[in-house]
């Protein structure tokens, strides 16, 4: 599987995503910057966590206006899988790749924790290596990860499948205990916790390898 | 011209005799801009005038330790031609008058200070102290402060892997705001500050240049009062963004060969770091300020020089270099321009409009800053026992110590802080030492930020002493070898004898710590003046220190990992009572000496408990320290979720076993075979050692003759306070 993390000025989760590309395929992916107007030839593009431009308008708002989203977009429309982690989610849904938006967290704090989720569908290329129903543990990092769509869209993620993480106990208020959502082709995924962050044992599990090895298993 | 009068000199912090010493360095009166520079060079934030004589005192060298105090950051050495740099550094005034920008840019001004060093940084901590919780102002400070740490450090993705809280009365109008940064480099590319050599571009790069933070480093050079509010206009606005960009960019820029020489602009900015550029390199610099990049219009050479705007670098560039540096900073839209040049006058010469503004020798700002030797006297120590109630309910006591606002869960701060980011963190908040792995490889920096300011009260010396001692038992409880330290002393105004005496007798203590147990500083910051209206805080001279886990694989944590063993207690125990958490939280009294601290025996205990770490026989290991034996336990249990089953190992009398704060300890576990064959070499080693008991099934701690308490129970005091508190829920008695 070849694989591309696009950088943003203040993204910082690229090399997070990369360590863990290159430790689950045995290849380096290529890191892209934001100014980019082409992609190369790859099966996974991933928008890495952080806090591009500074998020000082509403988070990935000012990202999802940068040259590279343009190709992400028709990388995606090809039918080409995109993984949107934290920051990498919220530039998502501002490039309305994936419907909703992400607010403030409920209590207004930055949260920093391990979240239990239920994998909620496994007929995607992100998550057909686990077990429906299975509980995972990754951990969140966010201020702004609280999910929100209106009724219609929430139920019609539900009603497709397209609700792929839940939280057992929400950390930030997200609608639905969302904590990731499918395009309607299924081929994006945008969740707030981190699954690069454990691939690792040392590092607290390893419930995030299922995710690359999803992806290994379909785009290889 | 702005003419220069007595109110004026006054007004910039400087003394008639200080005065009269740079009209006689100068041969003349001093330009306005001339008074300004002087004025933030020799405070005493830049110019170290009341504490460089003591400091000298400090042990500095090791074979490993590749820089010393002097530069930005220090350095050690820590194989495989990897270097680990370091410093920690207070932002106490500012954080007091604006709680999170103040706490906001002392994170970026230390991260400055680790990257312009060549380093990526890779993990930050934070010493806070706060007034009493039931101060009208402290909850404001608490929020503010976290977030501010947050809010700066989350988005530059440098995880923030712990740090200690402590609330007194003592900090209700200055708090303690100290963040520690802790880099990784290779040991052939460190950059220094030496702006060597003449006829070199000297480069501005980073954000422009506007009016805030003007009189910064004199504001921390003074003590507080009622007015302090009025000076919210000095404390800067920190922009992560493009911090973020300005590592990216400079790490990039050191990748190439172009940089001679490098410096952030932190406190007296341009004016600093060209005046220590030049001093250092033994050059002179000549700026043209009409080339500063500037963020406001018609700005003075005066508000230039003063200016402490954030994110900003002043960089010595080979000839020539000039364009290709450029490229990069317009790559990461970063703000670059050549402002002036090397000379070999030895004097710091500024140009404004076609005018030279100031003209100087650098020596003036630098080795003839005054320097004083103030006078100072020593309290008497107290000695004795305190008295104590010994029918009091040993776990009724233990419950109140957990909830106690100095001795609960962090949890409700911590969490505010992305401590995985950058994923090698492998020991996360909440133990004795945080670790994160050195990217790339099995070795592993362990990380611990100590002193205990209720003992420095009591008594300066040993209290410092212990604060060193309590830092390198940390680092070595996780199982890492400490290699050095950093110190930020945090202490009232010196031109007072007593307070000059708890600085000295403190770099005493320090020093005496540092020699015996081989742990150097390396580098440090002085925050005085922390009164307000006449009260000065405790002292508090916090410690960083750093230590060097070969293989991460073999790691102690504090959590209680398997059934059925041995719980043993290393170390000798006396049950030291004075100045002990159980005095002040249970009999209401902070009295008696603080605990001494055998240096001899702690190294000896602490190379001991180490070697069973690195030797894979133990990995479950908890020091000793606020609170005592019983609270010790009980952060055990709760960390495994795991309970155990102990007794006072034969001593007679329980409150002062359980509870006291006697020094040079560990708890750890073993089987129990196991822990018969660490008994036997203890014994053989001459270290003091008793096994308390064992941990078990049942998810309670129970106490020989005293009961037992669930550990759900426990967990929701311990975990409860800081969310109640900050919620506003529970008003906190004033004592």
């Amino acid at each position: 599987m070849k694989s591309a993390v696009i950088v943003f000025p203040a993204s910082n989760c690229d090399r997070d995503a990369a360590v863990a590309l290159e430790q689950m395929t045995g290849r380096k992916p290529h890191l892209v910057w934001h100014q980019e107007k082409d992609l190369p030839a790859v099966d996974l593009v991933v928008l890495p966590g952080g806090f591009s431009y500074g998020d000082y308008l509403r988070s990935g708002a000012m990202a999802s206006q940068s040259a590279v989203m343009r190709a992400v977009k028709a990388h995606a429309e090809k039918g080409g899988a995109v993984l949107g982690i934290c920051n990498g989610f919220q530039v998502l849904t501002e490039s309305h790749m994936l419907p909703g938006a992400l607010m403030r967290n409920a209590d207004l704090k930055f949260v920093c924790r391990a979240v239990t989720m239920t994998v909620e569908e496994t007929q995607n290329v992100f998550t057909r290596r686990y077990a429906n129903g299975q509980s995972v543990s990754f951990p969140v990092a966010h201020g702004d990860g609280n999910y929100f769509a209106d009724e219609e869209t929430l139920n019609r993620l539900e009603g497709e499948g397209r609700v792929v993480f839940r939280y057992a106990q929400n950390p930030n208020g997200s609608a639905r205990n969302i904590a990731g959502i499918l395009s309607e082709k299924r081929n994006v995924l945008g969740l707030m916790p981190h699954p690069e962050r454990v691939v690792d044992p040392l590092l607290g599990g390893t419930d995030g390898r299922g995710m690359f090895e999803s992806l290994i298993e379909t785009l290889s | 011209m702005t003419k220069i009068t007595p109110e004026l000199v006054a007004e910039h912090g400087l003394s008639d005799d200080e005065y009269g010493r740079i009209k006689r360095l100068l041969n003349r009166e001093p330009s306005f801009v001339e008074l300004g520079i002087f004025s933030v060079m020799w405070s005493e934030h830049c110019s170290y005038k009341s504490t460089r004589i003591h400091l000298r005192k400090l042990p500095t060298k090791a074979p490993w330790v590749l820089q010393g105090p002097g530069e930005n950051a220090g350095v050690i050495d820590i194989g495989d031609g990897d270097a680990c740099i370091f410093k920690m550094e207070s932002h106490n005034h500012p954080s007091f008058i604006e709680p999170y920008q103040g706490a906001a840019t002392g994170v970026g001004g230390i991260m400055r200070d680790v990257f312009t060093m060549g380093a990526r940084p890779v993990a930050m901590m934070n010493a806070l102290r706060f007034g009493e919780p039931s101060h009208p102002k402290t909850r404001h400070l608490v929020s503010g402060v976290v977030s501010g740490i947050g809010g700066y450090g989350n988005c530059m993705g440098v995880p923030t892997v712990g740090g200690e809280v402590n609330f007194h009365a003592s900090y209700n109008g200055n708090i303690l705001v100290n963040a520690m940064c802790i880099g990784l480099a290779r040991t052939n590319k460190i950059f220094r500050s030496a702006a060597k050599g003449a006829g070199n571009p000297v480069v501005y790069i980073g954000s422009k240049t506007g009016r805030d933070g003007i009189h910064g480093a004199t504001m921390a050079s003074a003590e507080f009062s009622e007015d302090s509010e009025e000076k919210r206009p000095t404390v800067q606005v920190g922009d992560p963004f493009t911090e973020k960009l300005l590592l990216e960019a400079c790490l990039e820029l050191m990748a190439t060969d172009a940089v001679i020489a490098i410096q952030d602009m932190g406190a007296a900015g341009l004016t600093s770091s060209s005046a220590e550029m030049a001093d250092k390199g033994g050059s002179g610099i000549e700026l043209d300020l009409d080339s500063v990049p500037q963020r406001e219009t018609d700005m003075t050479a005066y508000e230039m020089m003063l200016s402490e705007s954030q994110e900003r670098m002043l960089a010595v560039l080979k000839p020539g270099r000039e364009a290709e540096a450029e490229a990069i900073f317009k790559k990461w839209e970063l703000d670059f321009a050549v402002i002036g040049v090397t000379t070999d006058t030895h004097r710091l010469v500024v140009k404004h409009r076609g005018e030279i503004v100031a003209d100087m020798p650098v020596t003036a700002l630098s080795d003839e800053a005054p320097l004083y030797e103030r006078p100072f006297s020593k309290r008497a120590t107290a000695t004795g026992t305190p008295s104590y109630d010994a029918k009091r309910p040993i776990l009724k006591s233990l419950r109140t110590i957990l909830a106690a606002p100095d001795m609960c869960s962090r949890r409700w701060i911590w969490e505010q802080y992305d401590y995985t980011v950058m994923a090698d963190t492998v020991q996360c908040p909440g133990g004795d030492a945080a670790v994160v792995r050195v990217h790339n490889s099995n070795k592993g920096l362990a990380i611990s930020t100590d002193v205990t300011p209720r003992y420095c009260k009591a008594d300066p010396y040993e209290g410092a002493k212990q604060a060193v001692a309590e830092a390198w038992r940390n680092i070595s409880a996780v199982g890492a070898k400490p290699l050095a330290l950093t110190d930020n002393l945090n202490f009232g105004n010196p031109e007072k004898p007593e307070i000059m005496g708890e600085i000295v007798s403190g770099i005493d203590g320090i020093g005496e710590a540092c020699r015996a147990l081989d742990f150097p500083v390396i580098g440090g910051n002085c925050s005085l003046y922390n009164e307000t209206n006449g009260e000065a805080i405790l002292p508090t001279p916090a410690i960083g220190g750093v230590g060097l886990l070969q293989d991460v694989h073999r790691m102690a944590t504090i959590a209680f990992k398997r059934v059925g063993e041995a719980i043993l207690l290393v170390g000798d125990t006396k049950g030291h009572l004075g100045q002990t958490i159980y005095l002040r939280e249970i009999e209401g009294r902070e009295e008696g000496p603080c605990p001494p601290v055998d240096l001899a025996a702690e190294k000896r205990t602490g190379d001991f408990v180490r070697r069973l770490i690195e030797d894979g026989r133990v990995d479950t290991v908890h020091d000793v320290s606020d609170g005592g034996i019983l609270v010790a336990v009980a952060e055990m249990a709760l960390a495994g979720d795991i309970g155990a089953d102990v007794g006072i190992a034969g001593m007679t009398q329980s409150i002062p076993f359980f509870f006291g704060e006697d020094q040079g300890r560990y708890l750890l576990t073993a089987a129990p075979e196991v822990a018969d064959r660490i008994e036997h070499e203890l014994r053989e080693a001459g270290l003091v050692h008793a096994i308390i008991g064992q941990t078990i099934g049942e998810k309670v701690l129970r106490v020989e003759r005293e009961g037992e308490i669930a550990l759900a129970s426990l967990r929701a005091l311990h975990e409860g306070w800081f969310p109640k508190y900050m919620s506003g829920e529970e008003i906190p008695p004033s004592n």
